[in-house]
């Protein structure tokens, strides 16, 4: 049984290293880096670990700006096969709606028998581009997953990490799963990855290969509008407690208790 | 398509709205900025340029037309084993406020089987004015598909203007299946909702790991959707119905079938799990020096009534499972206490946190970053400090 496993990723800003400028109200950029979405980088190793167990190829999809090729090719460098940039001006300004639609068109020219997205990105914290994936493409879903049990012909059994405990279920393929961080630990690249990461050809789609309607792709396709951003309000340090710790620990039920905490 | 316009003339080349940009999608070109590929048209350098030179296009989209046919704010009741879940009640709060705004009804919908009484108690307790109760054994345990479904066809019947769940697990993995179904927006995770003067839902959001804030309008697509982040909003208080009506609604058999199957369900055993529903949560992290001690942590968090978090190291450290970890790669939180425990504060973990009400640090390190954040600090050794706290809230408790 060969899978052919559609990963999809997104380059984000290492979103611990954002921040908004209180007075001025505008985001302090200066040297944020990007890297691939920490859920994704799960995602892929997934995706490379169940290729290499079963047999099939394993594809990284992303769309995004031309500057998104890096992350794509740090998929590669750590084992995933083949690569799909999808980017277009007209892409531009899409919500998860809007990017969900367009990434099931890509994945449904790539061929797929599963689709591996990771739980949510760490800018948007949406966690609705899987599921929405899932809808365009008529699949079944299992967001959440915290490990793939078995792999048969027609379905897989997945562990859910859900608030109060594990769901076991079967999901019949094809199909979606979205993954959280315990279900595997990525690998580092290798030398070989790398090298083939630097000379690997990305394959490359626009809005024309997609067959999309202009009006469903980038902003006219986005139902929500973002109408502002701004800063959270500031968290100055508080009361800080110092010497024996019977004296601190009273002073803290205190308070604790004045304003009605505990 | 450009929704976005530079006015050469006016632009003075200065690159505020390069500094402004969240999305590195402007530059300035010789003289005049220039829009870049990985522009998102969020406008954000409108506000910033100081000649007026940015301006919005007029959006070409009219407004779509029927949208007055959806009327009233929906509340998913999120049920576990027949149980109405706390955010429901929270988002019955919130609901309620909307709907006042817009005078209109508040309604709950429940899936689930066996729940008729659960619906009346709704009613009976809390100012909804109509319960839809879809009943069906296959909607005793949430799936997202069919959840998905059923929701869908009750939204195109009864047009709702605003639909609200809980952003937890299964709100979150069925909602986004509904909005792509009957294409519309939905905004995730929200931590604030009001209605502006065009009458149009306002859903902020925190964004980048909650170091920015943005809100999201939905204006030509109904209903308006939101997943809302548990322990935001206030429950109303009990007693206060008015008398609402229950409409039991009977499903299209054929959308009940679901591909997926669930096989099993196993409850964490410890009890002290759900951090992200949690009113108190006692984390610790590195500072404990190993996994022994963090039973002082879930003393503290039993005698405070609480769950057990745990920071990324401690996680990875072997010494808690993953389902306790808090921060970027982990859960968000937002309790009425967070108790830091042996934890620096790196900001991947401040990311998961700060939205809580009360933080309490406690560490050894007086320089650690967690105390910038900190409501409250105690700078001891834990294994000091942490028993003696745990007595003196038993004290307290016990009186």
């Amino acid at each position: 049984m060969a899978l052919r496993i559609v990963v999809c990723i997104k380059q984000v800003p290492d979103t611990t290293e954002v921040r908004m400028d209180p007075v001025k109200g505008t985001l302090i950029r200066e040297g944020v880096v990007s890297i691939v979405n920490p859920f994704d980088s799960y995602a892929v190793e997934e995706g490379v670990r169940l290729k290499e167990k079963h047999g099939g190829t394993c594809t990284v999809v992303t769309m995004g700006p031309p500057q998104a090729e890096q992350a794509l090719r740090d998929c590669i460098s750590v084992g995933a096969d083949e690569a799909y940039l999808v980017s277009d001006r007209a892409f531009a300004g899409s919500d998860t709606w809007a990017t969900s639609l367009t990434l099931a068109a890509a994945i449904r020219k790539i061929g797929f028998d599963l689709i591996i997205c990771g739980k949510q990105a760490i800018d948007g914290d949406t966690a609705q581009v899987g599921p929405g994936i899932a809808v365009h493409l008529d699949l079944p879903q299992a967001t959440y997953a915290r490990k793939i049990r078995e792999v048969g012909e027609k379905s897989m059994i997945i562990e859910r990490l859900l608030e109060e405990g594990v769901e076991t279920m079967e999901m019949p393929l094809p199909g979606l799963i979205t993954v959280v961080k315990e279900i595997n630990e990525p690998r580092l690249p290798s030398l070989k990855g790398k090298m083939r990461a630097k000379k690997y050809e990305l394959k490359k789609l626009t809005a024309a290969d997609l067959d999309l309607q202009p009006g469903k792709l980038g902003l006219d396709g986005s139902p929500t509008r973002v109408m502002k951003i701004f800063a959270p309000p500031p968290r100055a340090g508080g009361e800080v407690f110092k010497g024996e710790a019977d004296q601190c620990a009273d002073k803290l039920v205190a308070v604790l208790a004045k304003n009605g905490v505990v | 398509m450009p929704k976005l316009k530079i006015i050469s003339d006016k632009c003075g080349g200065c690159g505020q709205c390069v500094d402004a940009c969240p999305y590195d999608g402007i530059e300035i070109a010789g003289t005049l900025a220039k829009f870049k590929d990985s522009c998102n048209w969020c406008g954000t350098c409108k506000d910033a340029c100081p000649f007026e030179a940015i301006v919005v296009e007029e959006d070409k989209a009219p407004a779509a037309a029927g949208l007055d046919a959806y009327k009233g704010v929906w509340v998913f009741g999120e049920q576990r084993d027949g149980h109405i879940q706390r955010v429901v009640l929270e988002l019955v709060g919130e609901g309620r406020k909307l709907a006042d705004a817009r005078k209109e009804p508040l309604c709950v919908l429940v899936l689930g089987d066996k729940m008729e009484g659960a619906c009346k108690k709704l009613l009976a307790d809390y100012p909804v004015d109509k319960v839809y109760y879809v009943e069906a054994p296959e909607l005793a345990v949430f799936e997202a598909e069919v959840y998905g479904k059923i929701c869908a066809d009750l939204i195109r019947a009864k047009k709702p203007e605003i639909m609200l769940a809980g952003a937890t697990c299964a709100g979150r993995s069925f909602l986004s299946r509904v909005a792509v179904e009957v294409h519309t927006g939905l905004t995730a995770d929200c931590t604030g909702l009001a209605i502006n003067p065009e009458g149009l839902l306002m859903q902020t959001r925190p964004a980048f790991g909650g170091n920015i804030m943005a809100t999201i309008l939905c204006p030509n697509h109904r209903p308006q959707m939101s997943t809302v982040r548990p322990r935001v909003m206030k429950p109303p208080a009990a007693g206060t119905g008015r008398g609402g009506t229950l409409e039991k609604v009977a499903p299209d058999k054929a959308r009940l079938l679901s591909r997926s199957k669930i096989l099993d369900f196993a409850a964490e055993i410890e009890e002290t799990v759900n951090i992200a529903e949690a009113d108190i949560i006692v984390s610790g992290g590195r500072g404990l020096g190993g996994p022994e001690n963090f039973k002082l942590v879930e003393d503290l968090a039993k005698a405070l009534g609480g769950a057990v978090g745990s920071s990324r190291a401690a996680v990875d450290a072997g010494w808690k499972p993953y389902s306790h970890q808090v921060g970027q790669t982990g859960k968000t939180v937002c309790p009425k206490l967070y108790v830091a425990c042996g934890i620096s504060g790196a900001v991947q973990h401040l990311v998961g946190m700060q939205s809580s009400d009360t933080i309490v640090a406690i560490n050894r390190d007086p320089d650690a970053p967690i105390f910038k954040v900190a409501t409250y600090g105690i700078v001891g050794d834990l294994k000091e400090v942490l028993p003696i706290l745990t007595r003196k809230i038993l004290e307290r408790k016990g009186k």
